[in-house]
């Protein structure tokens, strides 16, 4: 059976577990006035435990045979390969698997195909067939057994409602922890692979070479046949288009806040606010297509008319619109902060004679100094982060250079441009990406943990 | 008067101008972010309306059989690969006579997209009694050819530095002038998947694609998220290390770079667990994770928002703590948790840098049949479209972007009308 029609089927199942399990439990309660014989929970409590018994176990299951069936299938099956296949490189290795596992998709390749693969697909067809037989018959005699045995648990004594809600606690709990399984997950993965980079490249050289050449040349004799990893470039690049965004964004998004929440009128904070959430609300792939075909053109033209040499894909172009796409998030956090400066903290300051102005320089914003501080970290961490602008709009050259009219590379741009496209799994070009990623991701979280300390520390604290 | 009074009168002009700079400051702030939004707007929409028309060229194609090599007895498989090409091409070469010059014959095939002869292929085979007829048919212009007529071919250039040569101009004059150019609504927009012909090239494929994922998105990080909520506000123990790791993770995962949810996407389901590339189904895994935040975040605010008289008047006629929650609590809290939904379906529909990780820039045409089946997305479509070296792939961009865009806003206010209707002030 497809996964889908195991899926229906059990859906299927609980729907009559269901109902048996509350038919079952009201055919065995007798009304008190017949003497006794009460149901400690509501029937449909008990229809609830018979589901939980029919779809749980079986879903378990399901999932873990269906998460683990192609990694060990896979597995047993190259262990039949001939010793000559056994004993080629990893990558080789892993082009013939994915042969096979195309072989074994596609029939029409088939005839094609040499026979030792052949005879490998059509194993790992047979594998797979069977594999898919045994799942549907476990998951659903599962099931059906759970069935039964939850109808064994229908008895007027059984605390149905308590079992049910100890089960749904549990199952909230797992949704919770699926943030915790993220994190994990994220951590992991990034760090396997980095440390596979590393076994190539040596850290000292990612994190202080200046020279990034990704390319590695198909044979040991030529140019370039290494490649080179030194990451400064592409940190460099980064920090330059952040600044630059930051540049835009932080006095724009700080004044536009200032002003909504200490001057404007509720008419005008009526409209400007929504207006300026819709810059928060378009797509990065959108703020991409705009910075490389209006943007870049625009500050190219500019720039040649007032005879300075402007790279086509400059970092000042990516990094403008990047700071615009940032204006809102600044301004919505920095909103926060100065909204939750106490009123008589300004009444103070209006009495002693301060001007507006006055106050805001002098009183509210020292006092709301460290959540803007906050906003502002989490601001550069988004726009350390950003891919799509970056990606559309800067160029690929890793130039070491902070001038922003040059044209130069981000972090981002090189994880994109290392797994797009068609690599063999363990190079280090493409290991690469994973250690830009575990940069970034480093970066960026300590950057948010600081400023997420920062924001919570400080925020009410002024009775 | 006293000296201060003197001090602070003298100074007085001068803060005053002080307050009136920084005000001005401030609208500035406002006015120049709203600027950007309009000019952002303003290009897009100048850039992408021309690509809702699409030019036609009226032909009068003879279906002889002989040309064809089919009869209307033939099965529908030779009517399949029936040589319409021969007949476009002589339609052409009626309309443009004493074309002898070799590269001025290809010049002259090319003036139609290269549809033409499918358009002549779905309509024979619909109604093979056509065959042996002649008929008149707009078929498709090539996409130079619609340039020029959306006006982004300047005539006056030399003719080496443009893509339509002067001969090609006198022979579009011929045909405007015989009424045979029209322009029509570009309907294979919509109606197609992705082409390498721009003229050819539609969203639809995408747009599908992009439905997949946000079903997958919505089925599992809907149910997830309101869960984890749930516990998180109103069972989970106060000052519990588990449950402020957790608060805490949820936090930081909010403000994670996308494109590392990418790379957990790419190690963990599609290496680890084998799943298949370019899916929507490991999209939409991808994608709940990232959403996931969002939706726990808004839940919880909108559980917190019930005030505790509801919990305590549940609870005082003998209600579990569970039923408390899930037949009270949660249906008053329902909308303020549909709103956050809805604006997290948002970001995951215009979500680009993740997708691009586990693979789905992939150049598809087919309209995706299944959460399995290879597929692409809307922004992605976009960002492929984007790198396109021909002129009229922009136009269409802007135009993917445009309805992308639509879509945006009308979930944003359904957002809003949901948040409006249902506010309840307790």
């Amino acid at each position: 059976m497809s996964t889908l029609g195991i899926l229906l089927t059990l859906t299927v199942l609980a729907a009559f577990s269901y109902y048996i399990g509350r038919k079952r439990s009201l055919a065995l309660a007798t009304p008190v006035k017949r003497g006794g014989n009460d149901l400690h929970s509501l029937p449909s409590y008990y229809g609830y435990l018979v589901v939980i018994w029919a779809i749980i176990p079986a879903l378990l299951v399901f999932v873990l045979w269906s998460s683990l069936e192609k990694p060990l299938l896979t597995s047993s099956m190259m262990s039949h390969l001939p010793a000559e296949y056994q004993d080629k490189s990893a990558d080789e290795l892993s082009l013939t698997t994915n042969r096979i596992h195309n072989l074994a998709d596609d029939p029409a390749q088939m005839a094609t195909a040499e026979p030792v693969l052949k005879a490998a697909a059509e194993e790992y067809q047979q594998m797979r067939s069977m594999s898919q037989n045994i799942k549907t018959l476990l998951v659903l005699a599962l099931a059906i057994a759970g069935i039964f045995i939850g109808l064994r648990y229908v008895k007027p004594k059984t605390r149905a409602r308590n079992q049910v809600e100890r089960v749904v606690q549990f199952l909230m709990i797992g949704c919770a922890s699926i943030a915790i399984l993220t994190t994990v997950g994220i951590v992991f993965s990034v760090l396997l692979e980095s440390y596979r980079f590393f076994g190539h490249v040596p850290a000292t050289d990612f994190l202080f070479g200046t020279h990034w050449s990704p390319q590695t040349a198909m044979r040991a004799d030529q140019a370039g046949s290494s490649g080179a990893f030194g990451a400064v470039p592409l940190f460099v690049g980064t920090l330059l288009i952040s600044f630059i965004a930051l540049l835009v964004a932080v006095p724009l998004g700080l004044m536009s806040a200032i002003y909504l929440s200490e001057y404007a009128g509720p008419q005008l904070r009526a409209y400007a606010k929504p207006a300026m959430e819709v810059l928060a609300g378009i797509p990065t792939v959108v703020y991409g297509f705009f910075a490389a075909l209006t943007v870049a053109p625009f500050i190219r033209n500019l720039g040649e008319s007032l005879g300075l040499s402007v790279a086509s894909e400059s970092a000042l172009a990516a990094g403008l619109v990047m700071g615009v796409m940032i204006i809102p998030f600044m301004s919505s956090l920095s909103d926060d902060v100065i909204n939750a400066v106490p009123q008589s903290m300004r009444d103070g300051s209006y009495g002693m004679g301060a001007t507006k102005s006055e106050t805001i320089k002098q009183v509210i914003l020292p006092a709301a100094l460290p959540g803007i501080v906050g906003a502002f970290l989490l601001a550069a961490s988004r726009a350390i982060g950003e891919t799509m602008i970056v990606v559309m709009a800067a160029g690929l050259a890793a130039n070491l250079t902070i001038n922003p009219l040059e044209s130069v590379t981000t972090v981002t741009v090189y994880i994109v441009k290392l797994l797009t496209g068609d690599q063999e799994f363990d190079s280090a070009k493409t290991l690469a990406a994973f250690a830009l990623g575990l940069s970034l991701f480093v970066v960026t979280l300590i950057l948010n943990v600081v400023a997420l300390h920062i924001v919570r520390k400080y925020r009410e604290q002024y009775d | 008067m006293s000296t201060t009074t003197e001090k602070v009168k003298a100074t007085l002009g001068k803060r005053y101008a002080r307050e009136k700079r920084f005000r001005f400051y401030g609208i500035a702030a406002i006015a120049l972010s709203i600027l950007f939004l309009v000019i952002l707007l303003t290009d897009i929409i100048g850039k992408g309306y021309p690509a809702f028309t699409s030019t036609y060229i009226k032909l009068d194609v003879q279906l002889d059989a002989q040309t064809l090599g089919v009869t209307a007895d033939s099965t529908p498989e030779q009517l399949r690969t029936a040589n319409y090409n021969a007949v476009v091409q002589n339609s052409l070469n009626t309309l443009i006579p004493d074309v002898e010059d070799r590269k001025e014959k290809k010049a002259l095939k090319s003036l139609v997209s290269g549809d033409a002869q499918y358009e002549l292929q779905r309509q024979v085979m619909a109604d093979p009694a056509l065959i042996g007829t002649n008929q008149s048919v707009w078929v498709l212009a090539d996409d130079d050819i619609d340039t020029y007529y959306k006006g982004n071919v300047d005539r006056t250039l030399p003719e080496n530095d443009r893509r339509i040569k002067d001969f090609q101009l006198t022979w579009l004059d011929k045909l405007e002038a015989d009424g045979r150019i029209e322009s029509q609504f570009n309907t294979i927009l919509f109606t197609r998947g992705d082409s390498r012909e721009p003229e050819q090239a539609g969203i639809l494929s995408a747009l599908i694609g992009s439905l997949y994922t946000l079903l997958v998105t919505l089925a599992l990080s809907f149910p997830i998220g309101v869960a984890a909520a749930i516990y998180l506000e109103e069972f989970a123990p106060k000052n519990n290390f588990w449950v402020d790791l957790i608060e805490v993770n949820i936090n930081n995962l909010a403000a994670v770079p996308s494109i590392v949810f990418g790379l957990l996407g790419l190690a963990v389901f599609i290496q680890l667990f084998g799943m298949p590339r370019s899916a929507p189904l490991v999209g939409g895994l991808v994608l709940t994770l990232m959403t996931l935040p969002t939706i726990i975040i808004a839940t919880r605010a909108a559980l917190s928002a019930v005030p505790p008289s509801i919990r305590e008047g549940a609870l005082g006629i003998g209600a579990s703590k569970t039923q408390t929650v899930f037949q009270n609590v949660l249906p008053l809290a329902m909308p303020g948790i549909l709103t956050g939904t809805i604006i997290g379906m948002a970001q995951a529909l215009g979500e680009t840098a993740p997708l691009l990780m586990i693979g789905m820039v992939a150049f598809i045409m087919d309209i995706p049949s299944s959460v399995t089946s290879p597929s692409t997305v809307l922004p992605v479509q976009i960002f492929l479209w984007s790198d396109s070296p021909e002129r009229a792939f922009i136009e269409r961009t802007s135009a993917a972007i445009m309805v992308l865009l639509a879509f945006l806003v009308s979930m944003n206010l359904i957002a809003v009308i949901l948040r409006k209707r249902f506010e309840r002030r307790w």
